[in-house]
């Protein structure tokens, strides 16, 4: 328990290298883009690490309807540990598209639906943090936050939608050009490549930090039956 | 217990909706007598208007624009005012626990919480919008706009009850509804917003029926959601 198991010693090894290789591809590897400039190599990290802040969404949900169903604390560590980590990756996903939207743009914020819905998504997981520290009981906490991350889950693609309705000038990427996108671009098989590289690496630097931040409230429960033990 | 006695409207132990009916009506009887409840969240709902008026300077002009809005943040505030005190008197003076106790299926005490919450917010914004429509001369009575506000309280009040619920059980109890509420909430505030202007603005139907549908999906989904997490919620 006291030191971390050799896979884990591996997997931060992999992170550190894959966070450096993803940087030497973000920066040297990939083609200057015709347009925009420098200031657009900024995307891949931005698509990489708004991507994690999805999936520990997702796995936060998920994590949420399992402990319902199974009541295992397992589940809501599991929960709690996705929502601290995208958190803050998201948090940096936000940062790094208001870079790249102040000289395209014009603007370091836009009330537009994928950054409002963001900012709405970063609320949630706070809104979800300030829950669980009003609550002493671990089972209560628990189920009171899986039956939040669950409504939060719900309400995400919602608010979207909602917000949608009016026009986008995010640029949609993936989905081809489109005329209304202020800032869209074509990519170059280099550009692609760079950009799933990255998606890759944060992926797994994702994993990293999630056996980490489990380990960590392994061991914290730890304490906890330590000092219970102690004061008996 | 329930099988000993026949059910009557006074033990609506079998029957779910008069078990519903039952938890609806002690909450609007008790806001009868008491009326504490109402009067907090009307004065409230006016200071809020009267907070506007100088935050806005609520001139002719800006007042077609920013009138929904108004109304809406009003709503809301007020709606988590009520929200907040309608399930802290539950726990405070044990009724929860009560309630619990009763033969009767969960979801019932929600349903019939989330009646009488819609029913105060309903009543307080009844009062309000005629004051407003006297207070800056825009006509307000428009059956649309009833409409937009219907449905807009009821998904307000769907996902304000069970959230009230967790956290009147929480130490920060005070100030945690609207920090868990509104984030969650957002969807039925953007669409309500819109298409109480739309209607306001006297636009075309079919301008204004893809913010109905979302309010209406919103509803459904939450009213759905709720029914299923509030055994969770009160679980002890």
């Amino acid at each position: 328990m006291s030191s971390q198991p050799r896979a884990l010693i591996v997997l931060n090894l992999v992170s550190a290298l894959l966070l450096a290789a993803s940087y030497y591809a973000s920066l040297v590897y990939a083609p200057l883009e015709a347009i925009m400039g420098a200031v657009q190599r900024v995307f891949y990290f931005h698509v990489a690490t708004a991507w994690v802040g999805m999936i520990g969404f997702v796995v936060a949900a998920v994590a949420g309807i399992v402990y319902l169903w199974k009541k295992d604390l397992k589940w809501d560590e599991i929960s709690l540990a996705a929502v601290e980590i995208s958190l803050v990756f998201f948090f940096i996903a936000i940062v790094l598209g208001s870079i790249w939207a102040r000289p395209i743009w014009g603007a370091w914020w836009t009330w537009e639906p994928r950054l409002t819905t963001a900012a709405i998504l970063e609320m949630i997981y706070l809104a979800y943090l300030l829950l669980r520290q009003g609550i002493e009981d671990p089972e209560k906490r628990a189920r009171f936050g899986a039956v939040y991350t669950l409504l939060g889950g719900i309400s995400v693609p919602v608010t979207f939608v909602s917000i949608r309705v009016f026009r986008t000038i995010h640029p949609i990427v993936v989905a081809g050009a489109n005329a209304e996108a202020q800032g869209g671009f074509s990519m170059a098989p280099a550009m692609l490549q760079t950009m799933l590289f990255a998606i890759f690496a944060f992926s797994v630097i994702f994993v990293t930090l999630f056996w980490h931040r489990m380990r960590l409230s392994a061991l914290a429960n730890r304490v906890e039956q330590l000092k219970l033990k102690v004061m008996q | 217990m329930s099988q000993l006695l026949p059910p009557s409207p006074d033990r609506p132990g079998e029957n779910y909706f008069g078990a519903v009916a039952a938890v609806a009506w002690k909450d609007l009887t008790a806001e009868l007598r008491s009326r504490e409840l109402l009067s907090a969240m009307l004065i409230f709902a006016m200071l809020v208007i009267l907070v506007f008026n100088f935050a806005l300077e609520l001139d002719k002009k800006s007042r077609e624009t920013v009138t929904a809005g108004v109304l809406w943040v009003t709503f809301a505030f007020a709606g988590t005012l009520g929200l907040n005190r309608s399930m802290s008197v539950e726990k405070d003076r044990g009724c929860l626990d009560g309630l619990l106790l009763a033969p009767v299926d969960r979801s019932a005490i929600y349903f019939g919480k989330v009646i009488s919450n819609l029913a105060f917010m309903l009543i307080v914004e009844v009062i309000v919008l005629p004051i407003y429509s006297v207070l800056y001369s825009v006509n307000l009575f428009n059956p649309g706009l009833l409409s937009v506000i219907l449905l807009g309280s009821l998904g307000y009040v769907a996902v304000g009850t069970l959230l009230a619920t967790m956290a009147v059980q929480t130490r920060t109890r005070d100030v945690l509804l609207p920090i868990l509420l509104f984030p969650v909430v957002i969807p039925v505030l953007v669409s309500a917003v819109q298409a109480s202007k739309g209607f306001l603005a006297g636009l075309e139907m079919s301008e204004i029926m893809p913010w109905l549908n979302l309010l209406i999906v919103y509803d459904v989904i939450f009213i759905a959601a709720a029914f299923m997490t509030f055994d969770y919620v009160v679980e002890e």
